[in-house]
């Protein structure tokens, strides 16, 4: 992979919106570094992302969603945080801001028409969103998502601040994929400052994304069984799932490993007692999951509930870059760890399972492969693990650079510009959930309203990330 | 003398009936959770729930009207008399010349149409999507219900449930497919009806796929516990029902007797033991259906119930 900066006026950022809409490159990121507006495509076929930069004027830029509507919500977000306006856009309501007068939800008009209201304080307890349905009786015409209530200020708490500090703030971007988030920080961090972390820094990284992939899949599929209230799969998964985050307290101290991937490396060496445990782990897991994929295959009403539910038309996912299992059960052959890609997974032997049908069942089944790959991935990385040192010295010194990691729903990308004394000037993270959210008001078309849950499961799109 | 004893008898079954309905939700919770390899809340959880509600205060909406206070009591007060008429350790009990089975499911649709009017009072959308979804569901139900009175009575020659018990449980009544047809309806109507899975989740947190929990969403603290009590007694209702008309063995006969007497209750107390497992099993081993499969199914049990009348008419053998 090649990383490309250029610096345009407005005939070449209107020509990259018509690439974007024309689809031959990819939306990775839209953001603000005022004055200047940024943003990140990847050529998919290659997996060359080229990062491009319009000046502002007097406070505006050329909006880019009124030809490729992916960018729709990054543009008001920017004009919410960094007050820059997109000219020509065709929704100019807020997003993140929640000051504003009351919130115009988009229209659907008709005789039978009815609105339900949901969130964003639910009855169980999840992250705050509020969602607008539009309903025929049972049937959904329209769902609109108003996110923004876990607005923190992160990137703007990243501002002045050292590298190690942002580290941390990186990391409670999205609590469950903490990892994810520390590890696409210090890769963006590390191409900034032009280093490598050491080998073996680099291989425990690994280790503990997969920990943190399978923990979280193992919770999803669960999860999704039991909004079809087939508890006995929630209660299995439930069990895997503390066992795997076990074995990662016994491994690193941390049951989520939070704030061990820092820039440079890693905070702490795996503890030598963890590796039997996470061996156990994994006869435990090849042992159980594959009843637990039987059961799940095998209860006819349970594949009632999931099939053919909440469909994603692959033609969306590539039009938003959905990534992560949304993106790969809509025929979406795109993960971050093959390409553009980082080490070690370019030492190592995986699939990325991919499925057409883009429904909820195939969701699921993204993540039961994909569980099978990561405990391949953790018995080699447990084998290739070379000694030697965890982390290096920091040089102070200016720079920018951007990284995109896997998390368990997809890519993290993360920006960030540093100042001549090594801080940070500015740090743009970017979740997988910005391209997913709207997708998911796709996929509810035409579903019953009490099929929402069920979806809106299997996507298990951040709030806390988005919202930032 | 025989007059008080009556009175006491038909008091015990009124208190025997309030005091186990709780126990009885908390058994098959219990067990679904050992089921499920969880701990699972004690016995005892759900009176402690109940007790605690007592003590809260009761949250009213602005907008809520009369009807909505007043449900709560109506709806608990209609189901606790038509669990109180089910036969349960003892037939012939002083009110049982009004436990028509009819009466029986008119008493409890009675309670629901209430409820469902609370539900639309405090001017929700969770309420509305509950109330439509439970008269969606009741229209199907009912008709099932009735037919397969319609069946049994038939064969028992009376809908008064101390003779259908008693015939149940003589040598007259024999194999016949329409009961077992009957069984297998009233074992749909009866998970329909008390809102448990395959049809509604008592346990989710999902405020979009509720159906009973989203019509009494609004209401909190004593409303709320007599709604929960209610239910119970539902449940309770239902299982002994099934227990009365298929399996009416140890019921102490219409005489005075004490050791009759506790052979009946201890029965009582096996079966619903049995039929709370049954029902936790299945519960355990199915995922919910899709709202719209529910017309499909509780239409399974009125066929069914149809049969079950139309094959007795065929033939007294059936």
């Amino acid at each position: 992979m090649t990383l490309s900066h250029e610096t345009v006026n407005v005939d070449g950022w209107l020509e990259a919106g018509d690439r974007l809409a024309g689809g031959s490159l990819t939306l990775l990121g839209l953001w603000a570094d005022p004055p200047n507006v940024k943003m990140a495509m990847l050529d998919e076929a290659s997996g060359d992302i080229n990062i491009i930069t319009y000046a502002c004027r007097h406070g505006q830029y050329p909006a880019v969603g009124v030809k490729h509507p992916p960018a729709i919500r990054l543009e008001r977000a920017i004009r919410d945080l960094h007050k820059l306006d997109a000219i020509g856009a065709s929704d100019t309501r807020p997003w993140l801001k929640h000051t504003a007068p009351p919130y115009e939800f988009l229209a659907a008009e008709g005789e039978a028409l009815h609105q339900i209201a949901v969130g964003p304080v639910h009855a169980g307890i999840i992250e705050p969103g509020h969602f607008r349905f539009t309903a025929n009786g049972e049937f959904l015409v329209r769902l609109e998502a108003r996110l923004g209530y876990v607005h923190r200020g992160i990137e703007a708490s990243m501002v002045g601040v050292t590298l190690d500090r942002a580290a941390m703030f990186a990391a409670r971007g999205s609590g469950d994929s903490t990892v994810a988030y520390g590890l696409a920080f210090a890769l963006a961090a590390e191409t900034a400052l032009g280093i490598a972390a050491p080998r073996r820094a680099i291989y425990l990284r690994a280790l503990m994304a997969e920990l943190e992939r399978l923990a979280n899949h193992f919770g999803d599929i669960g999860a999704i069984c039991n909004d079809a209230s087939f508890s006995l799969m929630h209660a299995q998964c439930g069990i895997l799932r503390e066992l795997t985050l076990r074995a990662a307290e016994a491994c690193f101290s941390h049951r989520l490993m939070m704030d061990l991937i820092v820039p440079g490396g890693v905070a702490r060496d795996i503890n030598e007692d963890g590796v039997a445990q996470l061996r156990a782990l994994l006869a435990e897991v090849r042992r159980v999951f594959p009843h637990l994929t039987e059961l799940y295959d095998n209860t006819a009403s349970l594949q009632d509930r999931t099939v053919t539910t909440g469909s994603v038309k692959p033609e969306y996912a590539r039009q938003f870059g959905a990534g992560g299992f949304v993106g790969r059960a809509s025929g979406r052959d795109f993960d971050a760890r093959r390409r553009p890609g980082y080490a070690p997974y370019d030492a190592l032997k995986f699939d990325v399972p991919v499925l057409t049908a883009g429904d909820v069942n195939a969701r699921v089944w993204i993540r039961i492969r994909e569980v099978e790959q990561s405990l391949a991935l953790v018995e080699q990385i447990l084998a290739a693990l070379p000694q030697g040192d965890l982390r290096i010295d920091l040089p102070s010194r200016g720079g920018d650079g951007l990284a995109l990691a896997e998390a368990f729903r997809g890519d993290v990308l993360v920006w960030l510009r540093l100042a001549d004394d090594g801080s940070v000037a500015r740090c743009h993270l970017r979740d997988a959930s910005w391209f997913q959210w709207p997708l998911l008001e796709t996929a509810v078309e035409g579903n019953i309203v009490a099929d929402f849950p069920l979806c809106n499961k299997s996507f298990n799109c951040s709030y806390a990330g988005h919202d930032l | 003398m025989a007059v008080i004893t009556d009175f006491a008898l038909q008091g015990a079954q009124m208190l025997l009936v309030l005091l186990m309905a709780p126990l009885l939700t908390g058994l098959v919770r219990k067990m679904k959770a050992r089921l499920l390899s969880r701990q699972g809340p004690p016995l005892l959880q759900p009176y402690r729930d109940l007790l605690r509600l007592m003590r809260k205060d009761a949250v009213l909406a602005d907008n809520a009207s009369w009807l909505f206070r007043v449900i709560p009591y109506l709806v608990f007060a209609a189901t606790w008399v038509a669990a109180s008429l089910v036969p349960t350790f003892r037939s012939g009990l002083l009110f049982s010349w009004t436990a028509d089975l009819i009466a029986i499911i008119a008493v409890l649709g009675s309670a629901r149409f209430f409820l469902a009017l609370a539900g639309l009072d405090a001017g929700t959308s969770f309420g509305g999507i509950g109330s439509s979804r439970e008269v969606m569901i009741s229209s199907l139900a009912e008709p099932a219900m009735l037919m397969i009175v319609f069946a049994i009575a038939l064969i028992a020659g009376s809908t008064q449930l101390s003779t259908m018990a008693a015939f149940m449980n003589s040598a007259e009544v024999g194999l016949r497919v329409s009961l077992g047809l009957a069984l297998i309806a009233l074992t749909i109507v009866a998970v329909a009806e008390n809102a448990r899975i395959p049809v509604d989740n008592p346990a989710t947190h999902l405020e979009l796929t509720m159906v009973h929990e989203a019509m009494v969403l609004e209401y909190s603290g004593r409303h709320l516990a007599l709604i929960e009590l209610a239910a119970s007694l539902k449940l309770l209702l239902y299982i002994s029902l099934i227990a009365c008309l298929f399996a009416p063995w140890g019921i102490s006969p219409a005489i005075i007797a004490p050791l009759p007497i506790l052979i009946g209750v201890a029965a009582y107390i096996g079966k619903l033991t049995v039929l709370g497992a049954l029902l936790a099993l299945f519960e355990t081993s199915i995922a919910k259906m899709r709202v719209f499969r529910v017309p499909e199914f509780l239409g399974a049990a009125l066929m069914l119930a149809l049969l079950a009348t139309l094959l007795r008419f065929v033939s007294g053998s059936f």
